[in-house]
């Protein structure tokens, strides 16, 4: 299988990528559009030496995951919207813990049971922490099937490297859809040693105990551990924010997608490029942190920039380019949110309207 | 060059698969693909349908809305689905299934694919000679690769079927 194409769902490269990451627990629990994570992983996951679980309920898969997590197993869990929700008490868990996980989210269309179809309208659930108190999950978003496989390696190194869980945010679409993907060869899992894990629970003989709680009875001790993890958000957000451009440097208009949105929203620069439109386009990857690096050297270059978020939402990510852009410039939104999924068509004449 | 298709039918004709085989050959011959399956109740029966994107360039939506290529194997579908194909388009009807007397710009095809699959021994193989017979009026990819790909994806308790499923192909390449 070495370097050789294969023709994988979106779903299933998100499983081949955590198993090839070393990934050796899962728990999950069914929910459209992403079950075919789950049955990858139901199916594999013994074959290769890692334990899955279909738990009984959302709440219960998350914590399991912090269970194994504080063994030092790379661990995950993955849903969709609704069950995403249902989880937010396990991730705030994790957040304050400091435990390594990485929690994938195939969005649908909400709010409530909403549909199956796509949608990027928990954009806020996963930068703005989801759950209760002050933390952050790492957001990484994809937008192609190849991207979806290889972001796995890097949200468990994330993870591992902040002690930190870590959201992959996808959509119905990317998760549903097939494309060639290069992909290394498939084999056992390779376990990393948990004796790495200095903080993991792994038996105390011969060693002081380790402690992983969230607990912290006192104001003092809480505040204290607050601090820390606020040290630990700034370093992140000072090393790790990821974006993608295109046209950067000439652009008048620069069009901001994420996920799905960002592959068709390329689609329609390509197509007004082609009529000598000056636009460009901004992909973050790193959602949480946002890339705001690249909108303020930008602002500062050029004061006559116009940006237009595109979103499957009404309006979330937005707000991220508006705070970095600090009103300086411009910034517009187009978006809709319920199952449809935008075109390029609709991008090309809203990015029509702005002059 | 890009080609979007849509294949639309019925629970249990092979729409997914018949799909995912040109998919697969169109990967083989090194050009960029996307298919996109219809992931609702379709998967407990009613029509069913996946959209495909063939290209030589990087694909942006992996979404169909008007098809250079419809092919249509059952009459439900004809409803649902006859509007999606560009005026200069192909459409390919299993006309086993539907009846209907459609009126469309595009080039239309009509062939018996169920009735000829029931006379080949096994009724589930009227996708492959849909194909064969898409192949026939537009050669998006090469048949002889396409075949190789049936005989490759077929998993080890389905080897039986291979034979079929190829004669299958070949007997819509003729039509």
């Amino acid at each position: 299988m070495a370097n050789k194409k294969i023709l994988i769902s979106g779903n299933e490269a998100i499983a081949e990528g955590a198993l090839a990451a070393g990934c050796s627990f899962y728990a999950g629990y069914p929910i459209t559009p992403q079950n075919e994570i789950i049955a990858y992983m139901a199916s594999q996951m013994p074959e290769r030496g890692g334990v899955f679980v279909q738990a009984e309920s959302e709440l219960a898969a998350i914590n399991m995951v912090f269970g194994a997590s504080a063994t030092g197993a790379r661990a995950m869990t993955s849903s969709s919207s609704p069950g995403i929700s249902l989880k937010q008490e396990g991730i705030s868990y994790l957040a304050g813990a400091q435990l390594p996980a990485v929690i994938v989210n195939i969005m649908r269309a909400g709010p409530g049971l909403g549909n199956i179809w796509p949608a990027q309208s928990d954009y806020f659930q996963a930068t703005r922490s989801g759950g209760h108190g002050d933390y952050h999950c790492i957001v990484l978003a994809f937008a192609s099937v190849q991207e979806a496989y290889d972001m796995m390696q890097l949200a468990f190194d994330l993870a591992d490297k902040y002690r930190n869980p870590v959201i992959i945010l996808g959509d119905g679409l990317l998760g549903q859809m097939m494309e060639p993907i290069v992909a290394k060869r498939i084999s056992p899992i390779v376990y990393r040693s948990n004796k790495q894990k200095k903080w993991a629970l792994t038996g105390c003989k011969g060693r002081k105990p380790n402690i992983i709680r969230s607990l912290y009875m006192s104001q003092d001790a809480l505040e204290k551990s607050n601090f820390s993890l606020q040290a630990k958000y700034q370093k992140i957000k000072k090393s790790e924010e990821r974006y993608e451009g295109w046209f950067l440097d000439d652009a008048k208009i620069i069009l901001v997608a994420h996920g799905s949105m960002a592959r068709i929203a390329k689609g329609a620069v390509k197509a007004l490029r082609d009529k000598g439109k000056r636009i460009g386009l901004i992909r973050p990857i790193t959602l949480w942190p946002f890339p705001a690096k690249i909108f303020r050297q930008l602002v500062m270059e050029n004061k006559k920039l116009t940006f237009l978020a595109v979103e499957m939402s009404f309006g979330q990510m937005v707000e991220d380019v508006r705070l970095s852009v600090n009103g300086k410039v411009p910034v517009k939104f187009f978006g809709r949110s319920g199952g449809a999924v935008l075109t390029a068509e609709e991008i090309i004449r809203e990015v029509n309207k702005l002059e | 060059m890009i080609e979007k298709i849509i294949i639309a039918g019925s629970g249990g004709q092979g729409i997914m698969l018949a799909g995912k085989i040109l998919a697969e050959t169109a990967m083989q011959e090194g050009r960029a693909v996307t298919w996109l399956p219809a992931y609702g109740p379709e998967v407990r029966g009613g029509t069913s349908h996946c959209m495909l994107i063939i290209s030589d360039q990087e694909i942006s939506s992996p979404c169909v809305d008007k098809a250079d290529t419809l092919i249509i194997m059952n009459g439900p579908s004809v409803v649902k689905f006859k509007g999606r194909v560009k005026n200069n388009g192909l459409l390919i009807i299993n006309s086993s299934l539907s009846s209907a007397n459609i009126k469309s710009q595009a080039k239309i095809v009509k062939q018996p694919f169920t009735d000829m699959a029931i006379a080949l021994g096994n009724i589930k193989v009227a996708n492959m000679i849909a194909l064969g017979c898409y192949l026939a009026n537009k050669k998006i990819v090469a048949a002889k690769n396409l075949s190789r790909v049936i005989q490759k994806i077929a998993p080890e308790d389905k080897k039986a079927l291979i034979k079929i499923n190829q004669e299958a192909l070949e007997k819509g390449l003729k039509v």
